[in-house]
């Protein structure tokens, strides 16, 4: 940038000064906040209720429930972003489980191979939904509504509608399952391949010129075109970086269910759009953070995993779930409007 | 004299819609052209058409006297041809300085530059507070604000200044003192005769005849995807000017 000769500056705008506004600015700019916040007192609040919550046990088990969705959630997180969303994400992970661990039982590939393989399917199986979204300009909502019933439909079809066992498989495949000791607590390794995860991606979306635009193009795509930028690549890099992280997400389904199977996620289409959403990522598109989705997941986790341990129904942990949704979508709403 | 950026002959289209109908355009370097016309006149369709964010469906465009073909918002830029949209073309969830440098981002220097695709966030924001400061846009501001945070006069400061910072020819500002009072509106003005002054050429687009005839050496007016015709603040009133924009007088 060239710098000009200093200027009489005459033309100033002054910076907001009022107080309410500010603290909506806050909360603009640090998405994370609230499900900082509504984390830490969870975490209080069950660790008062029952002295097994804090327990080295419970912690490692509640990681070990958060870890697929967490990972699959990342790849949410960058479509979300993108003002898209991704309804096919629990099938393409049953998808490639079932191909990565059919290329290592039925053809007897090393598992090195299986899992690479893997991956390439599952950036393929992105890459699908993006060029649909990208090239027929269809939304989001409605390509992936459509492709999650094309991977179930071939999960089924290569598998039989029969499971995998774990124990058939090279041990690899099964690795992000087994555990570390840390102290006196058990990780797997699943938890730790997620949380490198989010570091990865946190850097690509806070440190590179991608980040940005992925922030832009959810923001407001004609500005983001009109800036210079190339949305189409940018939309295609983030569906296809999706994918690639469904199919990590598969190899820790394999490991968290011990087996490959069609019947394995379910629910995890909808798990991973609720960790992003209360994780404080805008279902509207170009704010929100990685980071924020993991907090989201643990959110869940740990509201699941307390509720059970003082022995609520299941049924109020779907109604906590539910209402931490609508919480968290109002107070989106509420700092977008405020900042207008 | 040579125009820094002349069409000929230009002609564009939306399906049935005809926006232009054959328009010429020149503006000489240094010189603050304003251009008017009714809504639908085919002012912005015009000025996408001189940027590269539409491409015509004939005619010329040259820059300095040579042709041109732009392929997108970001060609034009290479000849330092900066565009300020109707719309504003910002970004809101990002902060001012990741604006200020959208879809030409800094990368840090050596190898977490060039492997890790580092960006050079400090020396970014460094900048683009020094810009601000020196031309006056905004005081003490943070640069890592939220452009939503910012009011309307404010964001229309970051888009002129996002302007003002790179180009070095010529700065064509679709209506941005539209949404903005009469204060917000003045300092723009003023603004705009900083960039003028640093010896950038500017079209400007705007309904306000009063602002018109203050800044502009030249008015082109826009009437049913033609121009009509040109004029200046000296030849003409702006009564002249209105009466020709709605076709009160023909020419
Ligand atoms: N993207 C578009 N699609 C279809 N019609 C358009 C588009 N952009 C402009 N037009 C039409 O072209 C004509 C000129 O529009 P525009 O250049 O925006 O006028 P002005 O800026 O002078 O108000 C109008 O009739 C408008 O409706
Ligand atoms: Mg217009």
């Amino acid at each position: 940038m060239k710098v000009p000769a200093k200027l009489e500056g005459t033309a100033t705008i002054e910076p907001t000064t009022n107080l309410a506004s500010r603290v909506r600015n806050v909360l603009y700019a640090y998405p994370v906040i609230g499900p900082v916040v509504v984390m830490l007192v969870a975490t209080l609040v069950f660790s008062l209720l029952s002295d097994r919550f804090l327990s080295p046990d419970n912690l490692s088990l509640v990681t070990q429930q958060v870890m697929v969705i967490g990972i699959v959630g990342i790849g949410q997180t960058l479509i979300i972003l993108t003002a898209g969303i991704d309804l096919s994400v629990g099938y393409i992970a049953v998808f490639v489980s079932i191909v990565m661990a059919n290329i290592a039982v039925s053809a007897g590939t090393p598992g090195i191979v299986a899992l690479l393989l893997a991956l390439v399917v599952g950036t393929a199986c992105g890459l699908l939904n993006g060029a649909l979204v990208v090239g027929l300009r269809l939304p989001p909502f409605i390509v992936t509504l459509g492709t999650m019933s094309i991977f179930l439909a071939l999960s089924l079809y290569i598998s039989g509608g029969a499971a995998i066992r774990g124990a058939d498989m090279p041990d690899l495949l099964t690795w992000t399952g087994s555990a570390f000791q840390l102290g006196n607590t058990r990780v797997a390794y699943g938890v730790v391949v997620m949380v490198v995860l989010v570091v990865l991606v946190s850097y690509a979306l806070q440190r590179t010129a991608w980040g940005r635009h992925v922030y832009a193009v959810g923001d407001d795509i004609v500005a983001a075109r009109l800036s210079g930028i190339r949305t189409r690549r940018v939309l295609l890099s983030v569906y296809a970086v999706a994918g690639l992280l469904y199919a990590v997400g598969a190899w820790a389904l394999i490991g968290r269910a011990g087996a490959a199977s069609p019947q394995a996620a379910a629910t995890l289409n909808l798990d991973s759009i609720s960790a992003v959403v209360i994780g404080g990522t805008s279902l509207f598109g170009g704010r929100g953070l990685v980071v924020g989705t993991l907090l989201g997941a643990l959110i869940v986790g740990i509201f699941r995993n307390g509720l059970a341990l003082i022995g609520v129904q299941v049924l109020w942990q779907e109604f906590a779930v539910g209402a931490l949704i609508i919480a968290a979508v109002a107070l989106d709403q509420w700092i977008r409007k405020g900042s207008r | 004299m040579t125009p820094v950026l002349e069409a000929r002959n230009i002609t564009k289209s939306y399906g049935h819609v005809r926006a232009l109908q054959g328009v010429d355009f020149d503006v000489m370097p240094g010189e603050i052209v304003a251009i008017i016309g009714d809504n639908g006149a085919g002012k912005s369709t015009l000025i996408k058409c001189l940027s590269g964010a539409e491409t015509p469906d004939s005619g010329e465009i040259l820059v300095d006297g040579e042709r041109v073909q732009f392929t997108g918002p970001d060609s034009s830029r290479q000849y330092g041809i900066e565009t300020v949209y109707q719309t504003l073309a910002v970004s809101p969830s990002l902060d001012i300085a990741s604006n200020l440098f959208l879809g030409r981002e800094r990368r840090k220097k050596g190898i977490l530059g060039t492997v890790f695709r580092m960006l050079d966030s400090k020396g970014m924001r460094e900048d683009a507070s020094r810009q601000l400061n020196e031309l006056g846009i905004l005081t003490v501001q943070n640069m890592k604000q939220p452009v939503d945070t910012l009011s309307g006069g404010q964001r229309q400061g970051v888009a002129v200044a996002r302007a003002a910072a790179f180009g070095s020819k010529l700065a064509i500002l679709d209506e941005p003192t539209a949404a903005l009072g009469v204060k917000e509106s003045g300092k723009v003005l003023d603004l705009i005769r900083q960039i003028r002054d640093r010896g950038m050429a500017v079209v400007l687009i705007s309904h306000n005849m009063p602002q018109v005839f203050e800044v502009a050496d030249r008015i082109h007016i826009q009437r049913l995807g033609r121009r009509a015709t040109v004029v200046t603040p000296q030849t003409h009133s702006a009564n002249d000017a209105v009466a020709i924009m709605t076709g009160a007088v023909q020419v």
